[in-house]
This record gives structure tokens, sequence and C-alpha cells, in this order.
């Protein structure tokens, strides 16, 4: 185990000390991603790079709060964002949603509003029974995950309002109550009163958007998804570069060397796989500090993303690897690298938001590190937390995993690593 | 003296071509031994075998009692290899790649430090230890290409062509490392297709062509194997027949041998100085200009040529 580290760590060293690798690796997504930046307008106060998501709103409600929802999302503050349809058949919705005609459906059922809001002359009966809790339905189209991530977004805030109101409103009450500042006979009518008004108030907490502190809370930095995106890509460059080097060894003739001194083929073999783990991880938490310190970009909770990282570059290294054992000299790696770098990006969604390409292509993207890792970034930056990517830190790791024994097959096949 | 290298027909085949075949000798603790022979004889191939970075196709050879084939990792601990190639990391300096490679033998902490700092010394070159191997000379990289190899003082230290393109001033430095290290006890396994090396350094020599080991044994048993005679060397015009001078020669009385290589014509006789004037006398008869004459005394060259026909250098 030492000695697959002492290997990895070099490696890492290495390159730390190669100009033009450095480049590749940092300073040309960070000018990319800046860039990026300028052309969508995120450094002159322009759109998100978001527009026009198409959500179906199936309110089933019909109450205040149903309706205050179903009408957040045709306000004007979300109208370069959201593009809503009505609809009343919880079913269809979730049809087209399957049909990729949208990017997801929010039902909000029946009684939601009462759920919240008792019926008058209900709240304070002795004998009243809480109605069970009754849920907002967001069904999300998974081949659009950064669009349904904002509509997700969006109603978890309202929600997350609506708990807040409710509780500090009820509170409130019972703290008024107590002191005797409030008759009790009363105390309903004023509680309705909080409710009711929620529309109106510019102050109320369940106002979704009019806030400032609202409207930050959903709104989405299209650099949240760019400098991930342009990190991903490049990191295809970084486990190129890493492969490349294993062949490079072996030609400059200290894998022979590695081999010939107490060190077995598969420490030799691991501890290179480590220096290309450490190059990636390294420069994605270099791009993501950075962006932090000069964009002030937030990446989110924060276990959810080291491991993200960590899963991101693994199924990266996967490939890596994969491209090595398929090249014959360091040269093919760093063609074939460079050329995947290109095709992951646009197919990864690095350039371009992957809702805004035809099905297929969004299916296909599924093969490559960047459209998962993407997927979780987004995940991320939308509030999500590690619960969250369960699926894209799965499917990344199984992609690796995969890679890296199809990698050592071919291998063992060639006796590259004889000894 | 035990031997500490034993190998034993010793194969090592790709395919249809035959790299080694069926190679045989032993290396007795403290000797320089040096496999002498051209290039592509079979010496890198059959150093690669015994260091273990081969399996060889059948055979076997114990070094410090263990199989290559059998213990290499034991096999590993007991050798040292300086390649011929120059294996090093570049963008490290002479100090960082000495301490990777001793922590790739086992060595840590204040020990690897430490015999850091010996190499160092001993190479030449602790005053450019903070260099980057990028900024060396070939000859200041060939001598950290062996500090290496010496790092875990090995019993057995494989030396494959550590000369090959380097200045005559790092060649003298490498070749006196070598005697100071057989001094210190270590025995060496020298290749090289340069005879001089050979003859200068080693106990033992083991001649190798075309993968077979031809012969074997001090340098001494080896001339004796020609004879006491002297070798004859016509170097002559471009547009002359070597190949009508030899025909020519081979019938002159204390000629031995007469061979052809590129424009120059080998002579093996008892006495170079009683047929000069016989072999100017033939080369006039047929109009060819000698431009120059080279006498050499029985030396491992003229064993190779006795033996293969074919100069060391071809």
């Amino acid at each position: 185990m030492l000695k697959l580290l002492l290997i990895g760590l070099k490696d890492l060293r290495l390159m730390f000390r190669d100009r033009a690798a450095l480049t590749f690796m940092l300073l040309a997504p960070f000018l990319l991603t800046v860039g990026m930046g300028f052309v969508t307008g995120r450094f002159s106060g322009g759109s998100s790079g978001l527009s026009d998501i198409p959500v179906i709103v199936v309110n089933l409600d019909n109450d205040q709060l149903g309706d205050v929802l179903a009408e957040a999302f045709s306000s004007q503050e979300l109208a370069d964002l959201m593009e809503p349809t009505a609809s009343s058949d919880p079913e269809a919705a979730r049809r087209l949603i399957d049909e990729d005609q949208a990017a997801a459906a929010v039902i909000i059922p029946e009684g939601f509003t009462r759920s919240v809001i008792p019926a008058a002359g209900t709240a304070f009966d002795p004998n009243y029974v809480e109605p069970e809790p009754v849920q907002i339905e967001v069904y999300a189209n998974p081949s659009r995950p950064t669009s349904a991530g904002v509509v997700k977004a969006i109603v978890d805030e309202f929600v997350s309002r609506v708990e807040e109101g409710r509780t500090s409103g009820m509170t409130s009450m019972l703290a008024l109550a107590s002191s005797g500042l409030l008759d009790p006979q009363d105390m309903e009518g004023e509680a309705r009163q909080l409710f009711e008004n929620v529309e109106q108030s510019e102050s109320t907490a369940i106002t979704l958007k009019k806030s400032q502190e609202g409207a930050q809370a959903v709104e989405f930095d299209i650099l949240a998804y760019m400098a991930p995106g342009m990190a991903l890509m490049f990191l295809m460059y970084t486990v190129s570069y890493g492969g490349r080097s294993i062949l490079a060894e072996r030609s400059q003739g200290t894998l022979p060397r590695l081999l010939v001194s107490p060190t077995s083929a598969s420490q030799v073999l691991g501890g290179k796989v480590l220096g290309i783990f450490f190059m990636g991880v390294a420069q994605i938490g270099i791009l993501i500090l950075a962006s932090s310190v000069f964009f002030g970009l937030e990446w989110g909770d924060t276990p959810g993303l080291l491991l993200l990282i960590l899963a991101a570059v693994f199924g990266a290294t996967g490939w890596g690897m994969l491209i090595t054992a398929l090249s014959r000299t360091p040269g093919q790696v760093g063609s074939i690298g460079s050329a995947m770098m290109l095709i992951f990006g646009i197919l990864g969604g690095s350039f371009i938001n992957l809702d805004q390409m035809p099905a297929a292509i969004r299916t296909f993207s599924k093969i490559t590190p960047n459209a998962w890792g993407l997927d979780g970034f987004t995940t991320l930056a939308l509030g999500g937390t590690l619960p969250s990517l369960v699926e894209p830190i799965g499917a990344l790791l199984i992609m690796g995993a995969v890679l890296f024994g199809i990698a050592v097959l071919l291998f063992n096949r060639q006796g590259m690593m004889q000894n | 003296m035990p031997s500490i290298l034993e190998v034993n027909q010793l194969v090592k085949k790709y395919g249809d071509f035959t790299a080694v075949n069926g190679v045989t000798f032993d290396i007795k603790e403290g000797e320089v031994f040096s496999l002498l022979g051209p290039n592509g004889a079979g010496k890198t191939t059959t150093i690669s075998m015994l260091s273990t970075l081969y399996s060889p196709t059948s055979g076997d050879a114990t070094i410090g009692g263990h199989s290559i084939t059998k213990a290499p990792l034991a096999v590993k601990q007991v050798i040292g290899v300086v390649p011929q190639e120059i294996a090093l990391y570049e963008d490290l300096t002479a100090r960082e790649n000495l301490i990777f490679w001793g922590q790739m033998y086992g060595l840590s902490g204040k020990p690897l430090h430490s015999r850091v700092d010996e190499v160092l010394e001993q190479i030449g070159l602790t005053d450019k230890a903070k260099n980057r191997i990028r900024t060396y000379s070939g000859g200041m990289k060939r001598r950290v290409n062996i500090g290496v190899g010496l790092l875990h003082k090995p019993r057995l230290l494989f030396m494959d062509e550590p000369t090959v393109g380097i200045d005559p001033q790092s060649r003298r430095a490498i070749l006196d490392t070598v005697k100071d290290l057989n001094k210190q006890g270590m025995t060496v396994l020298y290749t090289t297709h340069y005879m001089e090396e050979a003859q200068e350094l080693s106990d033992r020599v083991g001649i190798i062509d075309h993968g077979e080991l031809i012969a074997l044994g001090t340098q001494k048993e080896l001339t004796q194997q020609v004879g006491h005679t002297d070798t004859l060397i016509l170097h002559i015009g471009e547009s002359d027949d070597p190949e009508a001078l030899a025909n020519s020669l081979r019938g002159v009385q204390d000629v031995l041998e007469a061979n052809v290589t590129d424009h120059e014509v080998s002579i093996i006789t008892p006495g170079a100085e009683d047929i000069l004037a016989a072999v100017v006398s033939k080369a006039n008869e047929r109009g060819i200009k000698i431009r120059s004459i080279d006498i050499r005394e029985p030396n491992l060259e003229a064993v190779f040529l006795h033996l293969t026909g074919r100069a060391l250098r071809d």
C-alpha cells in the first residue's frame, strides 16, 4: 500500500512540474469558464442561461396555497425561467413527462391547503384531528436533471416557507395567548388571516420570488453549471495525461526499472492508477477552490461535494485506463484522450445543457462521466445534499470499476506489466 | 569462491526468433564478469531474464540461491540493475530520484537519506543534487542511473552497457566506479560490446553471439583459444575489392585466416612482421592500394574474430 502511495505521489509531483500540462489542466478550464461566464452574461448581471423550462402544473387543491404555488410559476418574476402549462389530469401530466415533453410536473394534491390551514372553526376544537400531511409531488424528467432540479428547488422553497410560516405563526399565536395579549377565542381568526393573505403580502414567509431572499434561493447560477462542466471536460485530459505516463514510463525505461525492483506489477499499476486519481482530484479541487474565491461560486453541501469529486474522478480514471490499455504509444493516448475530451465534453453537456439536446443524445451521454458529474454538481448547486447524489455517485463508481476491470484484462493480455 | 549466480540452459524465444539459446554460466562472489558481444547478441535479453523482467522460455537461473522463475521477489532483493537506457524521471532532481528509487527498494527515513547522501558522493554529484535530471549532461545522467542501482547495496549488480553514448571522461569515471565497487566486494555482471572495457574490468568474460555463449573464461584462457597469433588489419581504398585481396592472401605462408569486413581485410598469423612484405606484394599485384595497416596482438577482439569470422562492431 505504501508503494502505491509513493508511486501515486511521485506522479502528482511530476504533474505539478509539467507547465504545459498544468496549462491544460488548470488554466484552460478556468479561462474557458470565465469566457463562458461573459458569453452568458453571468458577469454582467444577465440571465442564468437556463430559460423557458417547460413545467406542467396540476393544481388539484384549488385552494389558497395551491393557487399561490400555481400562480408563482406564471409570475412575472419567473416569466423568463419557466414556461408553465396548466393541467387537471395528473396521469396525463406524468405521461407527458415520460414522453419528454416537459422537464417536470408539479402535482398539488387535493386538500393541500386544508392540511396546512384547518377549516374555519376546527383548529381549536378539542376533537379536531389533524389531517395526514399532504405532499406536493414533483414528477421529474430524469433526462433533464438540471431543469427538473430548478423546478424542484422552487417547490422545495415554497414548501419550506409554508412550514416555516405555519410554525412561526402558531408559535406567535400561542405566545400572544399565553401572555394575555390575544383572546383564545380570536386565535383561529388571526391565524387564518395570517395564511389567507399570503399572496398579497410582501413579507410573509411563503411568498415565492417576491422577497429578495427567496429569489436568491432558487436562482440558478450559470457558473455552477459552466465551472464543473469545464472542470469535468478537462478532467478527461488529465486522466489521459496520467494514462499516457504509464506508456511513457515504459518507453523511457522507468517502468521496467520499477518492475525489477522489489515492487510487484500490481503495485506498480495500482500506484499509477492512484497517481491519475490524485491528479484528477487535485485538478478538480483547485478549480473548485479558484471558482469559489474568484467568482464567489457556491458549490453546495460539502460532504456531497467531496464524495461527488472522488466518484467523478474515479469514473474518469476508468476511461483514462481504458484508452491507455487500447493504445500502443504515449502519443496515441494523447490523441485519443484529446478527442475523447472534446466528444465527452459535448456529449456530456459541458458546453450545452443536456436538457436542450435530443433524447437520444441525453441517453447516450450516460456513458460519460461528464453527464453524471454535471448531474451531481447541478443537484448540489440547487441545494441537494449527499442522499440526493446516490444515483450519479453510484453510476460513476460503477463506470470506473467496470472500465478499470476491462483495462486490467487488456493489460494482462498484452503482457504489459509482465515481470 | 561460491557462485552467486548460476545460469542453466536459459532460453528466450519470441515466436520463431530465438534471442537467447541455452546460455549456461556462473559468476563467483566478488567477481566482475563481462558478457561481451555485438549489438543484438542477446546480452540485454539475458540480463532482463536474470533480473526477472522477462520470464525465460526454458531453463532457469539461481541468484543468491533463489530461482529467478520460482522466487523472483527474493532475487530482486539481491540484485541491483543499471539499465542500458537512462531510466530516471527527468523532472525530478537527482536527490528526488534517488529517494524515490530507494523507497522502491524498501528504504525509508534516516537510513534512506544518509544512503542517498553516500551515493551522491560516490557518483560525484553532491553539489548538483538539487538540479533536475533534465538539466544534466549525458554523463551525469549515466552516473545517477548507476547510483540508483547501488542504493540498496546489492550483492550482485547488473550493468547493461552503461557507457553507451557518453564522452570519454564520463566513460572513464564509470569504469573507475565499477572497479571501486568491486574492490568494496560487490559482484558485477557487466555487458558491453567494447572489447577494451571487458578487458580492463573483467575477471572472466563470456562471449555471446546470436544468443549463444560461444566462449567463456579468463582473458588468458580465451586468447589461448586463438593460439599465439597476431591480427593484421589492412585498410584498403573504397574502390578496391577486399574479397579479391583476401582470396589471394589465403595461399600465403603463415596466413592462417583472411576475413573481410567492409573495406578491411583481417589476417590471423603467427607472426605479423614475417608476412608483411608478402601481403604488400600481393596487394600491389592486384593493384590494390593499402591505406594503413594495424597489427594487434591476441585480445578479445581477436578471439571474437576467430570464433565468428566477424569483428565485434559488425
